[in-house]
């Protein structure tokens, strides 16, 4: 009887299926569904081509030739560590960042702890320079540096153009985010534990080396790491305030040649900013993860490192 | 135990930064606001001084006037005859960079707008599994992503040789100059960018808002329209400008995917400046960085405002 009667009703009934099926709020969202999961994958997968024709035998763009180390080592003249120009970026790079991280941190990490408490006009003042370069387009400030370093900050008629200038840009356009990232930790851990040591007979700076420094470590680490891969990304500026081939760094190299370049190399050298800059996030977000597990929520971590962008 | 209530009066009246030494939290603030003054403010006002300084006497190169009583407006009045007048020589590349930067923020709004919301309506493992790989492109560096992008656009490479085997299409080489690869390539690169902020809004708002709508009988598509949209708007702005900011400077963008035809405002910028040393060159790239910082900073001071008037609307 009822199969008569759907037979009989046939697709009226199925278009009405369709629109309740439309209607309800409640589905499970498949549509949206294939757009989320499909949009990841359209996100990953070119860079994960990439990642794997670096390993590629041969020189095909496309043609899988077997797996090899060729353009990472054993390529005596193309791969990245036998190719002068790829491996000196390689180095340039490491150099930067690792001299952007032992001075921006600190200074950023500082200057977070004396923002976040001292009080006044100047104080304001200080919070609003602090914060422009996040809103400033990277071209603004490289063109601006690029016209101090060639005109102004010229120590003995030295230009600074190479390293010395792209590492104190680095500097800079770290800073920011040093605090940002510091400042949402101060204010999670309140003023009570500072309180409660001094109550007990600590004097200010031992409360701040013994319990305020240790409970803000893990961010602290983090903004190391934060920095690292700041460092390891930049390109306007390190292009602007580049000398000659001694100062090209791993974006510039890829700048550089990305067009002509017929090298799988190329990839090889891609890959290994890839790996730099993801390991030093990965370990900043294990990091953050630990403490946040410790305090008890779930996907704060994660949420951290969102903030760290925006 | 005297020295405990004293500590606690103080921190009542003045809270534990009184406790420390005067002038303490100023000195540890004091390098990175020195350093930021130095290496940010002084570069700002180098590019206004650059734009209105003078020229060599012998050599005709640009050289920054530090005193403003003594500015010149001639590398403005430069550009700007140079953008306004019709067929002035960088009116193309203006309007040009305004188009793909608009057409590349509504395709990453199209994109990123469906995506926020399905990231934002996931719970549990699957929610964190989907932020991470919604963060990883963030931090996988920007000229890798676009070079993954040349290497399957090239005449040889993978994306060229599946749409040819489709047979739909023409084989064609993608690189030599195309808007269209060289939007693609922003709406690619930035697109991660406007999408967290866009979720972290969406995820903000109340479920029970929309459920209420529907209840009092909206369809969904009109809870939608009427609810979850308009307060989701915060997201989208800020989103927005985060991509606009760099897009309006992109060079290298273009650079790799296009060709001379796909110039941008921020390839005349660094041509000007740091490769055309000579002449009146560098006055006229930094009065081309101001027209630009102008444009974008009217960006971001509508959001701001936008911001500060919703956060006051919600004080309410």
């Amino acid at each position: 009887m009822s199969q008569v009667a759907t037979a009989i009703r046939g697709p009226a009934a199925r278009a009405g299926r369709l629109r309740a099926w439309l209607a309800n709020p409640w589905r499970r969202p498949r549509l949206l569904a294939l757009v989320g999961w499909g949009f990841i994958a359209w996100s990953l997968v070119p860079v994960a081509i990439a990642i794997l024709f670096s390993f590629n035998a041969g020189r095909s763009r496309s043609v899988w030739q077997g797996f090899s180390l060729r353009w990472y080592v054993q390529d005596p003249n193309l791969s990245v560590l036998h190719d002068s120009i790829l491996a000196h970026a390689v180095l340039q790079s490491l150099k930067l960042a690792s001299l952007t991280m032992l001075i921006a941190t600190p200074m950023g990490v500082a200057l977070s702890i004396g923002l976040a408490r001292w009080r006044g006009l100047a104080s304001t003042a200080s919070n609003f320079l602090m914060l422009l370069p996040l809103v400033t387009p990277e071209i603004v400030l490289a063109s601006g540096l690029f016209l101090v370093f060639a005109h102004l900050y010229v120590p003995g008629g030295t230009r600074l153009f190479g390293t010395p200038a792209q590492l104190l840009e680095h500097v800079t356009w770290s800073i920011p985010y040093v605090v940002v990232v510091m400042r949402g930790r101060l204010f999670g851990i309140g003023k009570e534990y500072e309180e409660a040591a001094m109550d007990l007979g600590a004097p200010p700076m031992e409360a701040m080396r013994r319990v305020l420094l240790p409970m803000l470590a893990p961010a602290i680490f983090a903004s190391f790491m934060i920095v690292f891969a700041l460092s390891i990304d930049d390109f306007i500026t390190s292009q602007f305030l580049s000398s000659g081939e001694g100062s090209i760094t791993l974006p510039m190299l890829i700048y550089g040649t990305g067009r002509t370049g017929e090298n799988p190399s190329l990839n090889a050298v891609a890959t290994v900013m890839l790996v730099l800059s993801l390991s030093a996030i990965g370990l900043a977000s294990l990091v953050l993860q630990r403490v946040a597990r410790r305090r008890g929520t779930g996907e704060a971590a994660a949420r951290e490192l969102v903030r760290f962008e925006i | 135990m005297l020295r405990t209530s004293m500590a606690r009066r103080r921190a009542a009246s003045g809270g534990i930064e009184a406790l420390y030494p005067r002038g303490f939290w100023p000195a540890i603030s004091l390098p990175g606001v020195l350093w930021l003054i130095a290496l940010f403010v002084v570069p700002f006002y180098a590019i206004a001084a650059t734009a209105a300084g003078r020229l060599d006497p012998i050599f005709g190169s640009s050289i920054p006037e530090w005193n403003p009583l003594y500015w010149q407006p001639d590398a403005f009045s430069f550009v700007l005859d140079g953008l306004a007048s019709p067929g002035g020589i960088f009116r193309e590349v203006f309007l040009r960079t305004i188009a793909y930067v608009t057409l590349a923020v509504g395709l990453c709004l199209a994109l990123g707008y469906p995506v926020a919301y399905y990231m934002s309506r996931l719970r549990g493992r699957l929610r964190n599994a989907f932020l991470v790989l919604m963060i990883v492109p963030v931090w996988v560096p920007y000229l890798m992503r676009i070079f993954a992008w040349v290497n399957l656009r090239q005449d040889d490479g993978l994306v060229t040789r599946i749409v040819a085997a489709t047979g739909f299409v023409a084989p064609q080489s993608w690189l030599d100059g195309r808007p269209s690869t060289v939007i693609l390539g922003l709406v690619y690169g930035w697109v991660p960018f406007l999408i967290l902020p866009l979720f972290a809004a969406l995820e903000r708002i109340d479920a029970s808002f929309v459920e209420s709508a529907l209840d009092l009988g909206a369809s969904p598509a009109r809870a939608f329209l009427r609810v979850t949209l308009p307060l989701s708007k915060q997201g989208i702005l800020a989103g927005t400008v985060i991509i606009m900011l760099p897009m309006f400077g992109d060079f290298y963008t273009a650079q790799l995917l296009g060709t001379q035809k796909n110039a941008m405002i921020g390839t005349l910028i660094s041509f000007y400046l740091t490769q055309a040393t000579a002449g009146p060159a560098q006055g006229r790239g930094a009065a081309l960085v101001i027209v630009l910082a102008l444009l974008v900073s009217s960006l971001t001071v509508y959001y701001l405002v936008s911001t500060a008037r919703a956060a006051r609307g919600a004080g309410r």
